[in-house]
């Protein structure tokens, strides 16, 4: 007598095997319930997942990048140093910690444009640039970047001089990168502060220009 | 063959959607809280850098493929909590025992948050071979590209990038790898194996990987 099939595939839970499928399935309640786990074992504090919180809400991101690409601007010497050694230049700058322990700075140039992407996970310079936007951790931009750079930087409304060679630094878990973007004209003579502010997220990922000086 | 998560190059993904500038950095609560319970975990020093991405690509293709970044997070803490002995299936099934764990008193405390997400944990060593290569050097990477100590599909070089020709251009720090043992993925120093990256050019497809 055939099988019935019927059914077989609908709502079956491929995780099974998997320790995680002893969770609830919906993520909210998933999450909900591992830190309750945890925390009635005393093996996770509340009070430190809201301070690992409102680190990368309020204290660590793109800023600190837009510092490092602003001096950069302002002071040869220290771009020198920042594309020799940027490890130890932006550790220099309190720029140093978790998932940002050895860092790689590639500056863009008349000709040359660098854009970042992790093709295996997700990895990013989290001192210099807080927490990867969503985009950065999705199959499309993972799978495409290596592939099609330019129609990702389309995507994000970026068209380049033509005859400009793009370049991709595929992350590994222990080397991040930063982009290093040139620095708009008509900013002759602004202090850092004020450069910085013209310095975006995406401008240090690649997938973005800095802001042009109102 | 690699992992799924092995998908550089691959076709058939739609369109990047870029966000705002300014947008939230945690979209959802729950996205926060993923990330902190597992860094906090984390702390409790059961396992490395390679054991938790080893545990995030050995999902199942079809879950990496249907989770969203967080819920990859924490399948993969779930299954490391119970792999390296920290909970059982019957602690994720809601029957935990009651009182503290004997790793309690390790628990990231909120006052050490600042100090130990400060402090990183770097992957570079000391010693160990000069590297083989100078910036110039015509390389070709392995092919194919999976790691040959590490069964099961694991790979640090893309297969996008495997059997590559290209030229050196850069040696970085002597990075340690992972080295499988019956019971843990350990950091040791390695054959040291610098860049090897096909030097970028116009219009093609560049990048850049350390092959190991």
């Amino acid at each position: 007598m055939p099988h019935d099939h019927h059914d077989h595939d609908h709502d079956h839970h491929h995780d099974d095997g998997h320790a995680h499928a002893h969770l609830p399935p919906d993520p909210a309640l998933r999450v909900k319930a591992l830190e309750s786990i945890l925390t009635a074992r005393g093996l996770v504090d509340p009070a430190a997942l809201d301070a690992i919180i409102d680190t990368y809400e309020n204290r660590i991101g793109p800023q600190n990048g837009a510092k490092v690409v602003a001096r950069a601007w302002a002071d040869p010497g220290f771009r020198t140093a920042l594309l020799e050694d940027a490890t130890a230049v932006v550790a220099g700058m309190g720029f140093y910690g978790r998932q940002g322990e050895h860092v790689t700075v590639v500056a863009n140039s008349a000709g040359t444009h660098n854009m970042v992407v992790c093709t295996l996970c997700s990895c990013y310079p989290w001192p210099l640039l807080g927490i990867p936007p969503a985009w950065y951790k999705s199959d499309a931009y993972r799978a495409r970047a290596v592939r099609e750079p330019r129609r990702v930087l389309a995507e994000f409304g970026v068209t380049l001089p033509e005859g400009t060679a793009v370049r991709v630094w595929d992350s590994t878990a222990e080397m991040r990168y930063l982009v290093l973007p040139e620095r708009p004209a008509g900013t002759e003579g602004w202090d850092e502060d004020r450069l910085a502010a013209l310095v975006t997220r995406d401008s240090m990922i690649g997938t973005g220009l800095p802001t042009a000086p109102a | 063959m690699t992992r799924v998560h092995d998908m550089g190059g691959r076709f058939g993904d739609g369109p990047v959607i870029p966000d705002a500038q300014d947008a939230p950095v945690f979209h959802e609560e729950w996205h926060a809280r993923a990330l902190a319970v597992t860094l906090a975990a984390g702390a409790l020093g059961q396992w490395n850098l390679d054991i938790s991405r080893h545990a995030r690509e050995r999902l199942a293709p079809t879950d990496y493929a249907r989770f969203s970044y967080y819920e990859k997070w924490i399948a993969a803490l779930a299954d490391l909590l119970v792999d390296r002995g920290v909970l059982t299936r019957e602690d994720l099934s809601g029957v935990a025992p009651e009182g503290p764990h004997p790793l309690a008193a390790r628990a990231l405390r909120a006052e050490a948050v600042p100090g130990v997400l400060a402090l990183g944990g770097p992957t570079e060593r000391d010693g160990g071979p000069a590297p083989r290569f100078v910036p110039g050097d015509a390389v070709r990477t392995l092919r194919p590209a999976a790691n040959r100590r590490v069964a099961g599909g694991h790979t640090r070089l893309p297969a996008y990038a495997a059997g590559a020709r290209g030229a050196f251009c850069r040696a970085t720090a002597r990075m340690s790898s992972p080295t499988p043992t019956p019971t843990i993925w350990e950091r040791r120093p390695s054959r040291f194996t610098p860049w090897s990256s096909p030097r970028p050019s116009s219009g093609r497809m560049p990048r850049t990987r350390a092959t190991r």
